[in-house]
């Protein structure tokens, strides 16, 4: 019987640190059996369990995109006894991986639409992937206009900086890179918060979806500037985190009222989380 | 055959055949309690015993058990690398099980065993273990299985079901697992025709003790949030001291924590009960807790049982009126109380 605790093993291709603050590593895992390779196929938007034998399991969004083959990624934030263990692991050192858990962004609602993604610090890894996803070749004529948001407190905490720019270079993608402050007189991107800079770049709400993911402040404040903006709430996209062991959406812990965020998230449309309790 | 009779003086033989060929577990008094164990030659089943103190999820779901095993060797080509855990699936047969205990791992499958998710664990364990309930002719005074769906002789989540009929025990089969089981027992004389009127006499009056003690019905209509948001959760969490003896005693209380645990160079992967109770169970890393104060813990508790549970799976309550968590709360947080509290019609503001 297939087993869904069991994770597949998996070796550390590399590690790189991302932001200044050393607290964001991103992980490259390359799968030791090709098959388990193969049944691991994901869409972005979902999560995997980072299995470290003797430590434990962490839930943590698939940064990869499904176009990128051979490997799959990971940025972790350093918090507790699995993540900073990880951040401590070299290359060639091996560990597991459960998943591909959980739902994803809505892609086939999405085809067709214009993409506005607003994320904020470090919670920018499964929006990585998803603009790597449309960004390919055989995916760009799927999706209408892609407009960004991404904001981090300084330059130094912005994950992905080398992609960052080369997006910002491309005709098929609006890029709106912002810090709250810098001191850097060679910052050539914006400065304010992200609630402001969507405000200012006011995107095109008619035949479009919005995908938001970043620190509940953020989320706070930028909402009503998307309601303003005349996105409905049922074509607003977040993804939640919650304390998670299990990712499948049996032990228990993750619900918020009716749902498991492990399971039936945790991507959720603003009007679906209208319904719940607000409990996360 | 679908029915036989057992004379009480010829139950220990009958027992010992089945042995021979399952596991057999029974309730035996160990300690200050009744518990279900596996029987050995020479073990006393109690078939006049009450209930169990702790449900019996644990024959399906064990308090901990080992879900991985690996080795940290650094001369180990698999180090670092999850093996799954032996686990002995040969057939056995539960016996004496309360109906409202069988009727919980029921309500559990629809956690355990999804059309896209299976344990497999639990699913495994309940394919290969038979049923045999024993109904209860007096049922506790906290007891309130006729509220919640189920009943002291209902069949739903058995193989097969005894009635103590004084000097004897009529067995009667409800599944095709249960018909083989009796199809197997060459031991089993003809149901005269009295014992089975007794044995209806005795459900009738069995179920006219409980009676209806709240309509889960009318949780169900209840919007969530309304619940969520009423203000009687104030006055409901005031006393609970957030023990966890209601979430481990509880039979459809299924939350479970992973652990590795490691000696020297081998380790295990480890799933053990975990409870709602408990401000850990949901703390993110960054120090963020959804559940923080004891009112959203104790409300998510009563919320789950009676009303996620029913919004879920369309299947009514979470809870089988087992009364274990009334007995046993030592603030006397009776679930009743707060069921009756959940269905009220208006749910006013104090």
């Amino acid at each position: 019987m297939n087993n869904p605790y069991l994770p597949y093993p998996v070796r550390v291709e590399s590690i790189i640190t991302e932001t200044e603050d050393r607290n964001l590593k991103t992980i490259k895992l390359v799968f030791l059996n090709s098959e388990d390779e193969q049944k691991f196929q994901y869409t972005p938007g979902q999560f995997a369990e980072l299995s470290v034998a003797g430590e434990g399991e962490i839930p943590i969004g698939i940064a990869s995109s499904p176009t990128e083959k051979g490997f799959i990624k990971f940025t972790v934030n350093k918090v507790g006894k699995v993540s900073s263990y990880i951040h401590n692991m070299k290359a060639g050192d091996i560990m597991g991986v459960r998943g591909p858990l959980g739902n994803w962004y809505p892609w086939d609602l999405l085809e067709g639409k214009n993409l506005v993604i607003v994320g904020g610090g470090f919670a920018f890894t499964t929006l990585r992937s998803s603009i790597v996803y449309m960004l390919d070749p055989a995916n760009r004529p799927r999706f209408g206009d892609i407009t960004v948001v991404y904001g981090a407190r300084f330059p130094g905490l912005l994950l992905y900086k080398e992609e960052l720019a080369a997006w910002e270079q491309r005709d098929d993608i609006r890029m709106h890179i912002t810090v709250d402050g810098t001191t850097d007189p060679n910052w050539k991107y914006n400065v304010g918060f992200v609630p402001a800079v969507t405000k200012q770049k006011a995107p095109e709400s008619e035949n479009s979806y919005a995908i938001i993911c970043g620190p509940p402040i953020m989320i706070k404040f930028t909402l009503p500037v998307l309601t303003e903006l005349g996105f409905p709430p049922e074509r607003i996209i977040s993804s939640l985190e919650m304390r998670m062991k299990c990712g499948i959406g049996i032990c228990g812990r993750c619900n918020i009222g009716a749902e498991y965020v492990c399971k039936d998230g945790p991507v959720f449309t603003l009007e679906q989380l209208s319904r719940l309790p607000n409990e996360y | 055959m679908t029915e036989i009779y057992i004379a009480k003086d010829k139950l220990p033989a009958t027992i010992g055949k089945l042995m021979s060929e399952h596991r057999v577990y029974g309730p035996v008094f160990e300690g200050q309690y009744h518990e279900f164990v596996e029987l050995k030659a020479g073990d006393e089943i109690d078939l006049a015993y009450q209930n169990t103190r702790l449900s019996p999820k644990g024959l399906f779901h064990p308090h901990s058990e080992k879900m991985c095993q690996f080795s940290l060797a650094k001369d180990d080509p698999e180090a670092g690398i999850m093996k799954e855990a032996p686990k002995d699936y040969s057939p056995r047969i539960i016996l004496g099980i309360r109906p409202c205990d069988a009727k919980a791992f029921r309500l559990d499958d629809a956690n355990f065993d999804t059309p896209t998710i299976k344990d497999p664990w639990w699913t495994q364990r309940r394919a290969t273990t038979t049923l045999v309930g024993l109904g209860c002719n007096q049922p506790c005074r906290t007891c309130f299985c006729t509220s919640v769906g189920t009943g002291p002789f209902d069949p739903s989540g058995l193989d097969a079901l005894l009635t103590d009929v004084g000097d004897g025990f009529m067995l009667q089969a409800v599944t095709d697992k249960g018909k083989r089981l009796l199809s197997s027992m060459s031991d089993g004389e003809p149901v005269p025709p009295a014992v089975g009127e007794e044995a209806a006499a005795l459900k009738q009056s069995a179920e006219a003790q409980l009676g209806t003690q709240f309509e889960p019905k009318a949780i169900a209509e209840k919007d969530m949030l309304e619940l969520f948001n009423a203000s009687f959760w104030d006055e409901v969490q005031f006393s609970c001291i957030n023990c966890g003896t209601c979430t481990f005693l509880c039979p459809t209380c299924w939350c479970f924590d992973i652990q590795d645990e490691v000696y020297e160079a081998q380790g295990d992967r480890i799933r053990i009960w975990d409870s709602c109770m408990f401000p850990l169970f949901t703390l993110h890393g960054s120090g963020h807790n959804p559940r923080n104060l004891k009112l959203q813990r104790v409300r998510q508790r009563f919320m789950h049982k009676l009303k996620y549970y029913q919004d879920k799976y369309q299947d009514g309550v979470a809870c089988v009126g087992c009364g274990r968590c009334v007995k046993f709360c030592p603030v006397n947080i009776d679930i009743r109380e707060v069921a009756r509290l959940m269905s009220a019609t208006c749910v006013c503001p104090a």
